[in-house]
C-alpha cells in the first residue's frame, strides 16, 4: 500500500473538520468537527509509524485519543454552562469579548 | 500523474487491502460530509460513529490492532455517548440546527478546499513513492513495553491531564 493514500484520506477528513468548525453554529456540532480533525491526525501518526516501523506512532496516537477524551469532557462541560446561562448554544450569539 | 501510476502498480500487489481501503475510505468521506452538513444533531452524532469505526478499520489495515481496539472503546464507546448526553442536556438544539448564512458557508467551503489543495500538493510531491510494507503487525506487548519504558514520562503526564480534565469538568458543570 502507498503511504500517500492514507495521508490523503487524512487530509480530506481534516479539511471536512475545518469546514465544520467554521460553518457550524451549534456548539456540540463544532466539538464533533474537532473530533474529525483529531482522528485525521491519528491516521497520520499511525501511518508514519507503519512507514518507519516505529512503535512511537502508535503510542502517540493513544496519547492523542486520551487528550481528545479530556477535550470532549471539558468542551461539553463548557457548552453545558453556556446553555445554562444563556438558554442557547448558538455560537454566533456568544460575542461578549467582541470589542 | 505519477501517483496514479504508482497506485495502479501497487494495486496488483495488494488487491484485497486496496479494495478494503477504497470501500472504507469512501464510506468515511461520505459520513464525514454528512456530519458537517446534516441539520439534525443526533444524526450528526450517528454519522460520526461511522467515521470513527472507519478510522478503526484503517488502523487495522495499518497493522495497529491495539490502537484500533482503543479507538472503538474510547471513541465509539465513550465519546459518542458523551456527545449524545450533551445533546440531551442542551435540549434547545435537539431539533434542526438553524443554518448559518450562505456566505459564511461558502467561505468555509473555500477555506476547506484551498487547505486540501495545499496539503495534497505537498503530500503528493513529498511522499511520491512511500510504500507501506506491513508484515509483522505491532503486537500489544511491543506497544506496552514502549509506553512503560521509553514514554513513561509522557504517559504520566497524560494521566495527570485526564485527572485534571475530570476535576475541571465537574467544577465547571456543577450547579451552585
Amino acid at each position: 500500500m502507498l503511504l500517500n493514500q492514507f495521508l490523503l484520506l487524512s487530509a480530506v477528513l481534516f479539511c471536512i473538520g475545518v469546514y465544520g468548525v467554521l460553518a457550524r453554529k451549534n456548539g456540540v456540532l463544532v466539538l464533533m468537527s474537532i473530533e474529525l480533525i483529531l482522528n485525521a491526525v491519528n491516521i497520520n501518526l499511525v501511518a508514519f509509524g507503519a512507514l518507519t516501523a516505529d512503535v512511537g506512532g502508535e503510542v502517540f496516537a493513544l496519547f492523542t485519543i486520551a487528550v481528545a477524551a479530556a477535550e470532549v469532557g471539558i468542551g461539553l462541560a463548557i457548552v453545558l454552562l453556556i446553555y445554562r446561562n444563556r438558554r442557547s448554544i448558538d455560537l454566533s450569539e456568544i460575542d461578549l469579548m467582541k470589542g | 500523474m505519477s501517483l496514479l501510476a504508482a497506485l495502479s502498480a501497487d494495486a496488483d500487489l495488494y488487491v484485497a487491502q486496496n479494495v478494503f481501503f477504497a470501500v472504507i475510505a469512501a464510506a468515511m468521506v461520505f459520513s464525514a460530509v454528512r456530519v458537517v452538513t446534516t441539520g439534525n444533531v443526533v444524526h450528526a452524532a450517528l454519522w460520526l460513529v461511522v467515521v470513527l469505526a472507519g478510522v478503526a478499520a484503517q488502523f487495522i489495515l495499518l497493522g495497529s490492532d491495539f490502537v484500533a481496539v482503543t479507538q472503538v472503546l474510547v471513541y465509539i464507546g465513550a465519546v459518542v455517548v458523551l456527545f449524545l448526553f450533551g445533546v440531551m442536556l442542551t435540549r434547545a438544539s435537539l431539533g434542526d440546527d438553524e443554518s448559518v448564512g450562505d456566505e459564511k458557508r461558502v467561505m468555509a467551503a473555500v477555506v476547506g478546499v484551498l487547505l486540501f489543495a495545499v496539503m495534497a500538493t505537498g503530500l503528493i510531491h513529498t511522499y511520491e513513492d512511500g510504500r507501506l510494507v506491513i508484515e509483522n503487525p505491532q503486537s500489544v506487548n511491543v506497544v506496552s513495553d514502549a509506553i512503560f519504558s521509553q514514554y513513561i514520562v509522557a504517559f504520566e503526564a497524560v494521566s495527570v491531564l485526564l485527572l485534571a480534565a475530570l476535576i475541571g469538568a465537574i467544577v465547571v458543570a456543577r450547579k451552585d
